[in-house]
């Protein structure tokens, strides 16, 4: 490793402290009051050795890291000690800190979407960081880029130099963002929720990335992260944040398997993980009446169409059927891209399907007139991903939550209606007294439980679940699904759980189906699934999964499969999933694979299901 | 790149003939005619100055007339001033309404935006609110006090400058009326400057940049202000419609003999060739300049290049 | 800045702005020492163009042949002087002001109503509708359109106000209808309108419930820095003889008449002028007071 003039002379010999935290402390000077963001952080990182800092949002973890490297805002007031191979990072001066920003530190952080400049070519940004601090000429930057960008595997790298960030998906923005912290050889790169915003495989390939690059550079690194199963794959150490302190810390197994503070107990308990019993059988239910009948329903979005010119066909659902009875509960997995919103709405006709019928209760959904549909919507009812966008910020709580009956019940005057809102509340968690509060006063969870009241007020036989926790914090998500799977229980309703997290499916659902660029690749129960997958890409969904198991999860992160879906606009020919599929033959080019019977209640679409 | 403002180029012919035909519609739909303030005119003389001019044809066959002209870069003959056609009063005044106007964008730029990127480096300090200051004054003052003013105080009260007057676009005459046109766009361009780059700062991007280690000044002007500068490039659209508004002020106040009369006058008349040679020539100017933002938005935003 | 998981950050932002807005946006204002200021002389100054006159012993055409052309402060019974008939400025300033506001926020109405209406409609239905309204739009945007209300106001009765309200108005409400169409597609997008029709309401119950609420904010910032453009609209009109006539006074023909007269009798330039301008100044800063009030984004 190349040295940096900074701390050529000071490095400690023997296996030094790369950085050493200590009693760090941040408050914001804000017009309501001091807020204090982290206090008294000491932390240690050593050469070679990951340190992953785990905790949910707002417990001071990115703003220590930040604090250190003087990232942040003006109002901000740091204390403490923070020494970075001998160099004091808080008496730095600005100039000897942005010496050190890019070259020693490295940093990648968590939305690769917006953290690229859009109006520069790759190549240029991080040839950029070398002409800056290695004084290189801008010709040899760029082949010094063009070999970074073949280091972190993005593919045909000499054609991406010329790109910009958005023609990129986020995988490969998310390496090139890796490959620019790595441009200099930095002793320590910190990695600040890399993969949140990713796909649950592209998440695998960045944290496979960067525990090959510990591995092969040798240089300390610090994950920043809420999710302990990304902990276990690539970090050694843990520490434990809360409410701006460190409070727990240790060696990655021991905090994932004995964990002491109560609160990471809970944290390891509420880790999403792939139990071998599942955790939902399949009831009987021969006997009850199908109350959902798909039959081969595609949505078609043209894109491009403009007054002139030819418009492009999107495939976002390509005939997906499935039936779904009385009391069941189904979940719809897949990459973002794959259909599971689209076909989630266009269930509850919010998107017309261009083809194939969805029928409920034997009414088909797409004939009705619309105002005997707008009455059936009572049976229906959906609860969205993002839970502060969903509730009308200019509405009380007890308003949103009443809607539905203002529009089914009109027969109830406002004072019944006031006692079945607080009613609703109560059944999902809330204090009635919530009811005159406005939604942005509440927290994520808080406001994913109204939505879930306002589904549940009118009784509805089913409920479309689309990504309903993902934007929420680990915790919350166990107990929003644990409500769902309660309310499921007491009412008897059909549940249709649309989610990118196979470990929270499996907790609540008894048949799951695959979705792949809105083709149907498997629907099996879930116990069946989750123990022998038909289908390879729903093998490489479940070996995608982080599990927070430091004995496990390191060896199937180094499994992780390469490559990225390609465009819904241009699918592949025969086998959608044959551009990525490991054990795709000839055949898979050539036809589409029909959906077969499996056995049991599988279904699979796989032209080899039968040798794998 | 060249192919695809080429296209968009062509793109302008429909625009421009729903101009025509629009402007053609509202000054002939309206009441009165060319020659009603001649009372002099006999009924036989007007019948013959009608035939004429083809005024007495269906409306649908002067249009057809009109467009045929067109083609061929004929506005047709001026009815007001009859010694003249339209194309040759139109050719007068254009250079100099040009130079003036394309003068005062100029300017507002050179200004505007430096003082925009100014104020938002230094936020929150004395320049900054000194410029904003002056920057709402100047904003809410139309060309139409400014012009006056700037006359009555640089040229009546201090004799620095003729009040009015072209003399070949002699640098002395111009310099009242294009600051009066640059004044207030300037003043909007260094608003709409500030107020971007300030957020353009806080993207995350920028962040990210000086966690690379770069610089201030290397991060204002790479990664900072090409995207603070997509509000002012949409601006300029408007910029330009406001600066031929301006015009009619300017030339009026500073007695230039710009093409500003002809479509005040030219109405009052019912100069109906000069009034559409006004309309098209100048909406065919003001499309052009559109395009030619366009083209730069998307230069300066890789995100929207290519349609 | 203190979060680390910033998954849902900035629409708790947005939503943040949108919900406590009113009262936020109270708060600031009072607090914003220029907004508050520049209320209190806009009310002035419209309070003294109600009552003012009734002060003077002048009424606006009447001719005064002792006093022709005075200096402000050299005949006490004339204010702010005379012009060259001997009329009373003070008088007929305040009368102009009187008419550019009348007009003015007359015309804003029009153009705010039309706009509103236009583009809440076309946002809300989409698809082909939302691009026949749209398209309709960007045709009347890309005449000149200045050129387009001078030729409608001299063709039609010149001096009408009637017809000068419909010119400005067809004008205006072209940028409203944009700016509200635009709001109106980023709100339909949000996940609160989709479940609003997940719940079953009617698309007039969404438009009126859930559309039109959240479209105030917007709308109302708009329609402030709007009166100013209408002021400076209408007076550009008459100053350019094609709006209110003589003896009829507008802060533009005033501004006129004074320009043509500013070598001899200057503050017949300077007093309407000076009106002209502090009444856009404050209401430019009102404007941007109320702006910057509701954005979420300035602290």
């Amino acid at each position: 490793m190349r040295s940096i003039p900074v701390n050529a002379e000071v490095t400690p010999q023997g296996p030094a402290q790369v950085l050493r935290l200590c009693g760090l402390a941040v408050s914001f000077t804000t017009p309501a009051g001091v807020v204090c963001a982290a206090s008294d952080v000491s932390l240690q990182v050593a050469r070679g050795e990951c340190l992953g800092v785990v905790g949910e949002s707002g417990a001071g973890k990115s703003v220590s890291f930040l604090a250190l490297l003087g990232l942040l805002p003006p109002n901000a007031r740091v204390q403490g000690a923070a020494q970075f191979c001998g160099t004091e990072l808080l008496r730095a001066g600005p100039r000897a800190l942005e010496r050190l920003r890019g070259a020693a530190i490295g940093m990648v952080f968590q939305d690769p979407m917006t953290s690229l400049t859009p109006h520069l070519r790759i190549g240029e940004q991080i040839a950029e960081v070398l002409v800056h601090h290695r004084k290189l000429s801008w010709a040899a930057a760029r082949a010094r880029a063009q070999q970074l960008l073949t280091r972190v595997h993005v593919t045909d790298p000499a054609h991406r130099m010329a790109q910009y960030p958005h023609e990129l998906s986020g995988g490969m923005r998310q390496r090139v963002m890796i490959a620019i912290a790595l441009a200099c050889e930095p002793q320590l790169l910190i990695a600040d929720e890399p993969t949140t915003s990713l796909d649950v495989t592209i998440q695998a390939q960045i944290l496979a990335l960067l525990a090959e690059l510990k591995r092969e550079q040798g240089m300390a690194m610090v994950l920043i992260t809420h999710d302990l199963g990304a902990v276990a794959g690539v970090a050694d150490r843990v520490a434990v944040m809360r409410g701006g302190r460190v409070i727990e810390t240790g060696a990655v197994a021991a905090i994932l398997n004995a964990p002491h503070d109560p609160y990471t107990q809970a944290l390891v308990r509420n880790a999403p993980r792939l139990t071998a019993s599942a955790g939902v059988t399949q009831a009987a239910r021969g006997q009850e009446a199908v109350a959902l009948t798909l039959t081969d329903v595609s949505v078609e979005f043209s894109v491009g169409a403009r007054w002139f010119g030819r418009a492009a066909a999107l495939s976002a659902v390509n005939a997906v059927s499935f039936e779904l009875r009385a009391g069941e509960s189904l979940g719809v997995v897949g990459e973002s891209g794959a259909g599971k919103s689209t076909l989630a709405r266009a269930v509850l006709q919010l998107l017309k399907p261009s083809s194939g019928r969805v029928v409920w209760m034997g009414a088909a959904l797409g004939e009705l007139p619309a105002g005997e549909l707008r009455a059936l919507r009572r049976d229906l009812q959906i609860i969205f991903q993002d839970p502060l966008a969903s509730l009308d910020p200019r509405r009380t709580v007890g308003e949103i939550v009443a809607e539905p009956l203002r529009v089914h019940a009109p027969e109830l005057d406002a004072p019944a209606r006031g006692l079945e809102v607080d009613a609703a509340l109560r059944r999902v968690g809330l204090p009635a007294t919530l009811a005159g509060r406005y939604p942005h006063e509440l927290s994520g969870g808080e406001c994913q439980r109204v939505g879930i009241a306002r589904a549940m007020i009118v009784k509805p036989r089913l409920l479309v679940c689309d990504e309903p926790v993902s934007a929420l914090d680990t915790p919350t998500q166990q107990q929003i699904v644990t409500l769902l799977a309660q309310l499921q229980c007491e009412s008897g309703l059909s549940l249709v759980f649309v989610s990118h997290n196979l470990a929270l499916v499996q907790r609540l659902c008894e048949r799951v189906l695959v979705l792949y660029l809105g083709r149907m690749m498997e629907l099996a129960p879930a116990q069946s699934l989750y123990a022998r997958p038909l289908h390879p890409y729903t093998r490489e969904l479940l070996s995608a999964v982080p599990l927070p198991d430091p004995q496990l999860q390191p060896a199937r992160l180094a499994r992780a499969l390469p490559g990225e879906p390609p465009s819904p606009l241009n699918p592949p020919s025969g086998c959608v999933y044959r551009t990525r599929c490991p054990h795709a033959v000839a055949v898979c080019q050539q036809r589409v694979p029909a959906w077969e019977l499996a056995g049991g209640d599988r279904q699979v679409a796989c032209h080899r299901w039968r040798e794998l | 790149m060249l192919r695809y403002a080429l296209r968009r180029l062509g793109g302008l012919i429909p625009t421009l003939l729903v101009i025509v035909t629009v402007s053609f519609c509202i000054v002939r739909l309206a009441p009165g005619g060319p020659f009603d303030q001649e009372q002099t005119l006999t009924p036989a003389v007007r019948a013959n100055l009608d035939h004429l001019y083809g005024l007495d044809q269906p409306l649908a066959a002067q249009y057809l007339h009109y467009l045929g002209g067109l083609l061929h870069g004929d506005f047709g003959p001026s009815l007001s001033q009859r010694d003249f056609t339209v194309t040759e009063l139109i050719g007068q005044g254009l250079p100099v309404s040009i130079t003036v106007g394309l003068l005062a964008i100029l300017l507002a730029l050179v200004i505007g935006i430096p003082a925009g990127i100014a104020a938002a480096t230094w936020r929150n300090q004395g320049a900054d609110h000194g410029l904003t200051l002056f920057a709402a004054l100047a904003v809410a003052l139309p060309s139409f006090v400014t012009g006056p003013l700037f006359a009555l105080v640089f040229g009546l009260a201090l004799h620095w400058l003729p009040v009015a007057g072209w003399e070949r676009g002699a640098p002395r005459y111009l310099v009242l009326p294009v600051l009066t046109l640059a004044l207030p766009v300037a003043a909007y361009l260094a608003r709409l400057t500030r107020a971007s780059l300030l957020e353009v700062l806080r993207s995350p991007w920028i962040r990210s940049a000086r966690a690379r280690g770069l610089g201030g000044t290397r991060v204002l002007w790479r990664h900072a202000l090409r995207p603070a500068l997509l509000p002012a490039v949409s601006y300029l659209g408007p910029a330009l419609a406001y600066v031929v508004t301006g015009s009619l002020v300017v030339e009026t106040v500073f007695g230039l003999p710009g093409t500003g009369r002809y479509l005040v006058q030219g109405a009052i008349d019912r100069d109906y060739p000069l009034v559409m040679g006004m309309i098209v020539v100048y909406g065919a100017l003001l499309l052009l300049f559109n395009l030619i933002a366009d083209l730069l938005y998307g230069w300066l935003d890789p995100r929207v290049r290519h349609e | 800045m203190a979060g680390s998981t910033r998954v849902c950050g900035m629409s708790e932002v947005l939503a943040a702005a949108q919900a406590g807005l009113w009262r936020r946006a109270g708060r600031r204002l009072a607090s914003a020492r220029g907004t508050r200021l520049a209320l209190t002389v806009l009310i002035l100054i419209a309070l003294l163009a109600v009552i003012g006159p009734w002060f003077s012993p002048w009424a606006f055409d009447q001719l005064d042949w002792q006093h022709l052309a005075v200096p402000p402060g050299h005949v006490a019974a004339h204010w702010l002087g005379t012009d060259r008939l001997g009329r009373d400025l003070f008088v007929r300033t305040l009368y102009g002001v009187r008419l550019s506001l009348l007009i003015s926020v007359l015309a804003s109405l029009v153009s705010l109503v039309i706009g509103v209406a236009w583009g809440a409609v076309a946002g809300f239905a989409g698809g082909r509708t939302d691009e026949w309204m749209m398209r309709f739009v960007d045709v009347l945007y890309s005449l000149p359109y200045l050129f387009i209300v001078i030729i409608l106001t001299t063709l039609f009765q010149r001096g009408s106000i009637g017809v000068l309200l419909i010119a400005i108005g067809a004008v205006g409400w072209l940028t409203t209808a944009r700016i509200v169409r635009g709001e109106t597609l980023a709100l339909k997008r949000r996940e609160f309108i989709e479940a609003a029709r997940a719940t079953g309401l009617t698309p007039a119950a969404i438009l009126g419930r859930h559309i039109v609420p959240n479209l105030l904010g917007p709308v109302a910032v708009y329609a402030t820095l709007t009166i100013p453009q209408m002021i400076i609209f209408e007076s550009f009109l008459s100053f350019l003889g094609l709006g209110v006539q003589e003896p009829h006074a507008s802060l533009g023909n005033l501004i006129n008449v004074g320009a043509q007269e500013m070598q001899s009798a200057p503050w017949m330039l300077l007093v309407p002028a000076l009106f002209l301008v502090t009444l856009l100044v404050c209401l430019n800063l009102l404007g941007d007071g109320l702006r910057d009030a509701l954005d979420p984004r300035e602290r």
